[in-house]
């Protein structure tokens, strides 16, 4: 396996390498909104990835409650990881093009937007949870909110889309049908992100791995160090690295 | 044409998010190289 | 079913008598909602018409922070001297302690509610225009809301670093569509601009699906450690 991570490197570069050359250059220009409307080919699919990961999240939380293999944790975290990551991208482009184009940075009662950043304050208390738990069931924990988070986003939506008919803000004009060129350019950079987003959670999943066994490693040691030390009495409560 | 400065603020923000994260990668990947040869030693 | 209903109230019983010995969790509460009602009226000055649209966010941020500060005492009794963990091995129902915990704290937050709610109409010179007899289900299906997964994400934060901070980490971000349904159904019904219905519906669904969660998981979270 580890033979095809600088291959799958090297196409992920030059995939985003080229995807990065369509959305600036080959894709004809928004009439509406000139250029800047180019950004939607880095936010748009930013955004899928993070829910497409945060999706996975979900899944392998539920598997772990169910058949608690360690490895399945190891994904669930790797996933919200990542997924904020890509949250925080989608994040920080959605105002940069809103700031042209709507003439505000933010609009708090449009839907996607506060969704989205719902989303991203859920995964962050993962995240922080995930740090902060000292017990050895920290995966079971982390896993149940996980469930309760996936099971908050429907309501989030929901609740802001009946907050917002009230309120009307700008929303992206127009539901229109879109151009096949620019939607084939978008589903490049998808993919391109995709693969990007696939390596860096390859990585993110090794580096937990490695950070466990060297966990055990040091526990085992000072456990062995313990023993040695005072006959096994009370070896437990010397074991804390 | 002033928007084209936030097309391309976008998109460095992008990367400087993604280049921040695989940092903070990379730096746990050494600390925890070392832990590992700290352990090797003893 | 019936040792799930003996042993809720039992433990319910024996929570509503502790604190009504103490007082502890309500005088706490009382106080520091009374402060967030005197600093909020000196910061904004209100006027009559005014107050109105932002009484409905300020009344549940107040009791949305009092909440918490009853929802970290929760657990921490039963810490003491291992009680918890005696609920571990006992046979009784996970679940009976639960809504035990989750009940006796419904009624905690919603004696405060009504202590409170006679004072911010003073000190804001409220009159509702709505019907009024909607903010009744809207505040007890919003309580009931805040106090089934603050009780739940309290026990889950029993076993981390500093967990006084925890929990509203935990809570807020998943609490955000109740407190919306909460706050903007409350400022409905005091403008009388708008229906508060969807907003009834909305804490309703919430309170079914997450109640439905909590059930299923608390045992998971209990035996985790």
């Amino acid at each position: 396996m580890k033979r095809f991570f600088p291959i799958l490197s090297i196409l992920t570069a030059i995939l985003l390498a080229y995807a990065l050359y369509q959305a600036l250059v080959v894709v004809p220009t928004d009439a509406l909104q000139g250029d800047v409307y180019r950004i939607i080919y880095y936010h748009v699919p930013s955004a899928w990835t993070a829910f497409l990961l945060f999706l996975i999240n979900f899944v392998a939380s539920i598997i772990y409650l169910i058949r608690r293999s360690p490895k399945v944790d190891i994904v669930a975290l790797v996933c919200a990881e990542v997924g904020v990551v890509f949250c925080t991208v989608v994040l920080v482009t959605g105002p940069i093009w809103a700031r042209p184009v709507w003439g505000i940075w933010w609009a708090p009662g449009d839907i996607r937007l506060t969704s989205t950043l719902v989303l991203w304050l859920i995964y962050v208390s993962y995240l922080v949870l995930r740090r902060f738990s000292t017990s050895a069931q920290t995966q079971v924990l982390a896993a149940a909110l996980a469930v309760f988070g996936a099971l908050d986003v429907p309501l989030v939506y929901f609740s802001i889309w009946f907050f917002r008919t009230q309120h009307p803000q700008p929303v992206i004009g127009g539901g229109g049908s879109m151009d096949p060129r620019m939607l084939r350019v978008l589903l490049i950079n998808w993919l391109a992100f995709l693969c990007f987003a696939f390596l860096v959670c390859w990585s993110r999943y090794r580096l937990e791995v490695l950070h466990r066994e060297v966990d055990q490693a040091h526990a085992l040691e000072s456990l062995a160090g313990a023993g040695m030390a005072e006959k096994a009495s009370l070896p437990l409560s010397r074991s804390a690295p | 044409m002033n928007a084209i400065k936030f097309l391309f603020a976008a998109y460095i923000a992008t990367w400087v998010i993604h280049a921040f994260y695989l940092g903070t990668l990379v730096r746990r990947f050494s600390r925890l190289r070392e832990q590992l040869r700290e352990l090797g030693k003893k | 079913m019936n040792s799930l209903w003996a042993v809720t109230l039992a433990t319910l019983k024996k929570d509503i008598r502790l604190e009504w010995r103490s007082k502890d969790a309500l005088n706490s509460m009382l106080f520091f909602s009374l402060l967030v009602v005197v600093i909020f009226a000196f910061a904004f000055d209100p006027l009559a018409e005014e107050s109105r649209h932002i009484a409905g966010g300020l009344i549940w941020v107040a009791f949305l922070f009092a909440a918490v500060v009853a929802l970290n005492q929760t657990w921490a009794r039963e810490l003491r001297n291992q009680v918890l963990d005696a609920y571990r091995v006992s046979p009784a129902p996970a679940n009976a302690l639960f809504l035990a915990k989750a009940v006796g704290n419904f009624i905690f937050v919603s004696v405060l509610e009504a202590l409170m709610t006679p004072l911010f109409v003073v000190f804001y010179n409220l009159h509702v225009l709505g019907p009024a007899w909607q903010l009744i289900p809207i505040a007890l299906l919003g309580t009931w809301a805040l106090v089934v997964n603050g009780t739940f994400f309290a026990a889950m934060s029993l076993r981390t670093r500093s967990r006084e901070i925890m929990l509203p980490l935990l809570l807020f971000p998943i609490s955000i569509p109740a407190v919306l349904g909460m706050v903007a159904g409350t400022t409905a019904v005091l403008t009388g601009d708008n229906p508060a219905h969807f907003y009834i519906v909305l804490l309703l669904t919430y309170d079914v699906v997450f109640t439905t969660a909590c059930l299923l998981l608390f045992e998971t979270i209990l035996h985790a450690e």
